[in-house]
């Protein structure tokens, strides 16, 4: 099977949000026992968008976000983009680092960075470790990078990558909540060809 | 400003006349090509997204790449009456949004971009006046054709005219 995205059939777009059920519910558990609180989570969005209607849904391409990339090996090739909303991002750092810290405006300390690649790597890893038991391939996933950047800059790594194959990206919208505030997080799982016909193979596909 | 600003999204091309100015937003590691006629005040915008159109088989989309991006942005202003032997370019983007060592093909996507954009207007023979590419954050950019400048704004830094 060829990924094609334009043709994507029912059957496979079901199996994808799935695949991002699951590893937003892994994620979600994660996020909760990080910042020791209680987060419940809505049903993920699954959408395939448009590069132009992209950034969009994080509020237009100028807003700030904060991106963590991490690139994948093993049985699954490709890389995987976490990002959050500017203020999400700060309201997680607070709740794991237990202080005020700093502002909206202020921008991250470099502590909170590398607390914020902390959330990402951990968030991330567990929704790849859902991927890789629901498919039984092996995912190995590498250090993690932190951009904190105009949302479609952010955008413009993933789309790049999804541009080879069409004009449109996967992404699964997962929205979290906390006692506090919706914490909105994105994932957007960007598997090579070769590995994108490997997981829908694995699944009897 | 007097006149209106035409947006240019992700992928896309479109042209302008002074008093109007182009804009992209969010530029990150595609490369934004400004093309000038200053005789007609025309100018045109494309948000280039890969390098090369023959290395990818979906590549219907024109302006999501560097060679067939800058052809289709030349064809459209010439159809408006754009002197296309008087061109000249001004350039932005290509940043390096994430550091990590491995997996370089895709992080160094922004630097093959810019390469591509410049090798194509060197076919063409359109000089590049001004750019501001590589480094590692995002930008948005905006054209005048009224005066030929090109405003670079990015988050945490000076907005600066080129």
């Amino acid at each position: 099977m060829q990924m094609d995205e334009e043709n994507m059939d029912d059957m496979e777009f079901d199996i994808l949000t799935e695949i991002g059920n699951i590893g937003a519910g892994n994620a979600t558990t994660a996020l909760a026992k990080l910042i020791d609180g209680r987060v419940d989570m809505h049903v993920p969005k699954v959408e395939m968008l448009a590069f132009k209607d992209l950034a969009e849904i994080l509020g237009g391409a100028e807003e700030l976000v904060a991106g963590i990339l991490l690139s994948l090996e093993g049985d699954i090739e490709g890389s995987m983009l976490f990002v959050l909303e500017n203020r999400a991002a700060h309201h997680l750092v607070h709740k794991l680092m237990g202080s005020d810290g700093s502002t909206l405006e202020d921008g991250f300390t470099e502590m909170e960075q590398s607390a914020l690649v902390e959330i990402g790597n951990i968030i991330s890893g567990a929704y790849l470790t859902a991927i890789s038991q629901l498919t039984n391939l092996n995912i190995i996933q590498t250090v993690p990078s932190l951009a904190i950047d105009m949302a479609g800059a952010i955008l413009s790594v993933p789309a790049i990558e999804f541009g080879k194959l069409g004009d449109k990206a996967l992404l699964i919208e997962s929205q979290f909540e906390d006692d506090e505030i919706d914490v909105c997080g994105y994932f957007i799982l960007i598997p090579t060809l070769e590995s994108y016909t490997r997981i829908l193979k694995s699944l009897g596909m | 400003m007097d006149g209106t600003m035409i947006k240019v999204g992700m992928a896309d091309a479109n042209i302008c006349h002074s008093p109007d100015a182009i804009t992209t937003l969010g530029l990150g590691s595609c490369v934004g090509v400004a093309l000038y006629d200053k005789t007609t005040k025309i100018a045109g915008l494309v948000h280039v997204m890969l390098p090369d159109s023959t290395k990818v088989r979906q590549n219907q989309n024109k302006a999501k790449f560097a060679d067939t991006g800058i052809d289709m942005l030349i064809d459209m202003m010439r159809k408006e009456g754009a002197n296309c032997s008087l061109l000249t370019a001004k350039i932005a983007g290509g940043a390096q949004m994430f550091a990590f060592g491995s997996n370089n093909d895709m992080l160094r996507v922004g630097q093959r971009n810019v390469e591509a954009v410049k090798a194509k207007l060197k076919e063409l023979g359109i000089r590049i006046l001004a750019e501001e590419t590589g480094e590692n954050y995002g930008r948005t950019v905006e054209f005048y054709p009224e005066t030929g400048d090109f405003l670079i704004k990015s988050v945490g830094r000076e907005q600066k005219t080129i």
